[in-house]
């Protein structure tokens, strides 16, 4: 979570702030959008259930922006995504319901709901394999690829579900995204004590995290943020967070969706920042050639980065079916537009070798707030659109028209 | 005489920086004027300012034009005049024809619909005037760099062209084509076209310049004039650098020993041309601590050799045998080529060198990331202690190792490429064009890279289409034509003129 280091005589502040202006802008813009909202809609934004809605209604964007980022930084699209999670949450459902086209009704033919959900996040990802494998071993444009994989899933999945809607599901499975984390330690009607305990412990942790880092880079001469700013940023940190988990324990806790939702960001951030594989996929975007010719097998890391974005469409698909309790038809249409508007409001590059994860979360969250705020206000969903297309089009500007400044 | 361009009192300054100070330069009507100077000297900035780049009111001095002051706001009002620059990158359209390039922006066409019998003798006109024999039809991508070129000129010559300014046009050609260029200058010379010639290559500027404009860190140092005395390489670069090289090639003492690599007939065809036999049963050896020059020709096939022995980054129906130490190795993939310990050091750094987006510690162990990770986990501090090792050992100028590899100079970005390539621990290492566009300080460093390498007993192959440098650096060389081996020498025994001579002969049979 640490700025990259970079070595001056002396930390100033003002150069500083200005430098790294464009990693505090997406957050401030979110903080202002919510602040915003929390006045137009008469205070209802931050109530714990519409907070607690916001986190329901946007974590299947936020888990394929993810893996949607990873595509971006290697200078693909995928625009299947949002037919592939569709697709796959109503092969869930077929699974579960066993309303199997041949074995209609037949209850050996009923999956339980993990195995379903092993099932499903693994066919996602051998989708997204095949996909992949056209984009990295025959060079077939990725935007072709997966316009066709567009088309077929879509198809399949109206072909799957008989173009009616299946469903429900056992409560096992709608727990994914309508459950909530026990309160462990026994907190009363209307505060839940885990969720402020573990607000607090991810706090300190990522604090002594934080800290640990930084007296590294101090050892090495490399702390270039200026102490000020390091304890503001943690200070702010923690208070959002802690703040954030009051505010659910006020409701019924931490939702499942978020923990995974949770677990799965802090995986990717520690992939695209610390790991070989995340390394060479911003060399990889960033040029294609010099990084083949570096002995990097640019070939199988496109293939790999394909089939993970495929397993979270998989799953994404899974958390949206259970939120609805029924697997329709109509899921997933549109969603890759809403997971590529994050990444690129995000502050990811068209031309690849640019991203970053905490980007695109908080730009799937600007999405979500705008999407929640308006909707509360009553705006109508045509004007939505128009402000949402405007929103990404101003964010991307902005980040080429500073770019460009410096 | 009256000049035909006098820049006077020339002042450019970027934040922070004073790119230029005080700069004047005068060119005569019909004369070839070289501007030369070190890389950031300020040649490319007084271009940019001559051309319009950087528009009047952004600069301080005075541009006039046969005497009278000028005011250019872009690239346009600077043509119209008759100002032409062709840049080091060319600026041609690959998969257009060049009757198309040549007319780009200035179709010849009626109310937007374009005569093409109009645009093809034209260019036919002005293509026989730089002396191509191509079809105007041809596309850019199937000619030569040394015959794109000469399309940029005929697109100059297109636009009425007074003065041309030409950047660093031979970076890329061979030596014939080289000269052919420098003829044609001349020619224009003749015709009373001016030239500014901006060059790296001093031999270059001895054989046409008429005058010579020397630049030293933003500033006019002297100007030259060789038509009333005698001026001598030595005397240019002393004002270049301020400094005497007493010496153009650093002193060498390794020691030779084993032989580490082998090649034994090596045979390549072209990558979309399965018919087309590009590499020719090709033998090659190198001991440990050896330098080993490939002399040749652009389309020699030196590169091709190269690339295709790395790992079959170039090519298809690869044949022949790899020995490292005596052992046959597997080098069919370029992870396995790198894992038997080549290293191939790319002619093309901005291309194939380069992750330019990215910071000099990312580059540096792109090619090793394993040597700074454990179990796939990058260890930001030792990735950052030896990006500065290798800042330190190579000297490589900048303001840290976060510095953005785009934003460096051309000596100081084949470092970066060298360091990547070094810290992969090669045996063998082939450098491709290492100082292809590099200032001379910078190329004399390049060389002492090489000898410490030598010195560390790897071997290293040096492919270079510039002959003095090859005789300098190397203790061996091989001569390459056609994709075949025409010939090898110790360097003692070799000049510049027995190895055009052996590649003349090859051509006879």
């Amino acid at each position: 979570m640490s700025t990259p280091a970079i070595i001056v005589e002396k930390p100033n502040l003002s150069s500083f702030i200005k430098s790294h202006l464009r990693d505090y802008v997406l957050l401030i813009a979110l903080a202002f959008i919510m602040i915003y909202f929390q006045f137009t809609t008469d205070g209802t934004l931050f109530r714990p259930v519409n907070l607690t809605n916001i986190i329901l209604q946007n974590s299947y964007i936020i888990v394929m922006a993810l893996g949607m980022l990873l595509v971006i930084i290697a200078g693909h699209i995928d625009l299947s995504i949002g037919s592939v999670s569709g697709f796959v949450g109503a092969i869930a459902a077929l699974l579960m319901t066993g309303t199997m086209p041949f074995f209609k009704d037949d209850t050996i033919f009923k999956f339980d709901p993990f195995t379903t959900g092993a099932i499903c996040v693994a066919l996602g990802a051998a989708i997204g394999a095949f996909q992949g494998y056209f984009i990295a071993y025959y060079k077939i444009p990725a935007f072709i690829v997966t316009l066709a994989g567009m088309l077929v899933f879509k198809g399949l999945e109206l072909a799957a579900l008989g173009g009616s809607s299946v469903g429900p599901f056992p409560v096992t499975f709608q727990r994914l995204s309508n459950g909530f984390v026990g309160d462990i330690f026994g907190g009363g009607d209307g505060f839940n004590i885990l969720a402020l305990v573990v607000g607090i412990a991810v706090s300190v942790l990522l604090i002594l995290f934080n800290t640990k880092e930084r007296r590294a880079q101090v050892a090495h001469g490399l702390a270039e943020e200026p102490s000020v700013i390091f304890w503001g940023r943690n200070a702010i940190i923690a208070f959002a967070l802690i703040g954030f988990c009051w505010l659910m324990a006020y409701y019924k806790g931490l939702p499942n969706v978020l923990v995974v939702m949770s677990v799965l960001i802090a995986l990717f951030m520690f992939i695209t920042k610390r790991t070989t594989f995340g390394r060479r996929i911003y060399a990889l975007g960033g040029n294609e050639k010099a990084t083949k010719l570096s002995g990097i097998n640019t070939e199988r890391l496109t293939f790999q980065i394909f089939t993970i974005m495929g397993a979270l469409a998989g799953l994404a698909g899974l958390i949206f079916a259970a939120r609805l309790n029924v697997a329709t038809p109509k899921a997933g249409a549109g969603f890759e537009l809403d997971v590529i508007a994050a990444c690129f409001i995000g502050g990811a590059a068209v031309t690849g070798g640019v991203g970053k994860v905490m980007g695109a979360v908080i730009g799937a969250f600007i999405i979500g707030v705008m999407n929640n705020g308006m909707s509360i206000m009553g705006v109508g969903i045509d004007w939505q659109q128009v402000i949402k297309g405007a929103v990404l089009l101003l964010a991307v500007f902005l980040d080429v028209y500073y770019k460009d400044k410096r | 005489m009256q000049p035909i361009l006098e820049m006077q009192h020339i002042t450019k300054t970027f934040p922070g920086v004073k790119a230029l100070t005080d700069v004047n330069l005068s060119v005569l009507p019909g004369e070839i004027h070289a501007v030369v100077g070190e890389n950031g000297a300020g040649k490319s900035t007084l271009m940019k300012v001559l051309s319009g780049v950087y528009p009047a009111g952004t600069f301080d001095g005075e541009i006039r034009l046969e005497g009278v002051a000028q005011q250019f706001n872009s690239i346009a009002d600077s043509e119209n005049t008759g100002i032409v620059i062709i840049h080091q990158e060319l600026a041609l359209i690959p998969l257009l024809s060049i009757a198309e390039n040549i007319f780009l922006g200035h179709e010849t066409a009626k109310y937007g619909v374009i005569n093409w019998f109009e645009a093809i003798s034209r260019s036919k006109a002005l293509l026989n005037k730089v002396g191509l024999k191509e079809h105007p039809n041809t596309l850019i991508a199937n000619i030569g760099t040394g015959k794109q070129q000469l399309v940029e000129i005929a697109k100059a010559l297109n636009k009425n062209v007074k003065l041309l300014i030409l950047d660093e046009p031979t970076s890329s050609l061979n030596e014939n084509d080289s000269n052919a260029l420098l003829e044609l200058l001349r020619g224009f010379k003749a015709q009373g076209i001016s030239s500014i010639l901006i060059t790296h290559k001093l031999n270059e500027v001895m054989k046409v310049a008429d005058r010579i404009t020397i630049l030293r860190d933003g500033k006019t140092v002297d100007t030259l004039d060789t038509r009333t005395a005698k001026v001598s390489e030595d005397r240019i670069i002393k004002a270049m650098v301020g400094r005497e090289l007493s010496e153009r090639y650093p002193p060498r003492n390794a020691k030779i020993g084993e032989t580490l690599l082998e090649v034994k007939n090596w045979n390549a065809y072209h990558p979309q041309n399965a018919e087309r036999q590009m590499i020719k049963n090709v033998n090659l050896t190198v001991k440990a601590g050896e330098v080993v020059g490939i002399a040749g020709l652009m389309g020699a096939g030196r590169t091709e050799f190269a690339m295709s022995v790395f790992g079959r980054a170039y090519g298809q129906k690869i044949s022949g045998e790899v020995y490292l130490k005596g052992k046959l190795v597997d080098v069919s993939t370029i992870p396995k080529a790198m894992a038997a310990g080549l290293a191939y050091a790319t002619e093309d750094r901005k291309t194939y060198g380069l992750v330019l987006i990215d910071h000099i510690k990312h580059n540096i162990t792109l090619a090793n990331l394993g040597g700074v990770a454990s179990r796939g986990v990058v260890n930001d501090i030792a990735e950052l202690q030896v990006a500065n090792r290798y800042r330190k050992d190579l000297a490589i100028r900048c303001s840290s190792v976060y510095q953005t590899t785009v934003n460096l100079s051309g000596g100081n970005q084949q470092k970066v490429v060298l360091s990547k390539w070094l810290f992969s621990g090669p045996d063998v290492l082939i450098l491709d064009e290492p100082t292809r566009g590099i200032d001379v300080g910078a190329k004399f460093e390049i060389y002492g890279i090489i000898n410490r390498l030598a010195e560390a007993g790897k071997a290293v192959i040096m492919i270079s289409s510039e002959m003095p440098e090859l005789l300098g650096v190397s203790d061996r060389i091989y001569i390459m034509n056609e994709g075949r081996m025409v010939g090898e020498m110790p360097t003692k025994k070799a000049s510049q003129e027995s190895i055009m001579r052996t590649i003349m002969k090859s051509w006879e049979h």
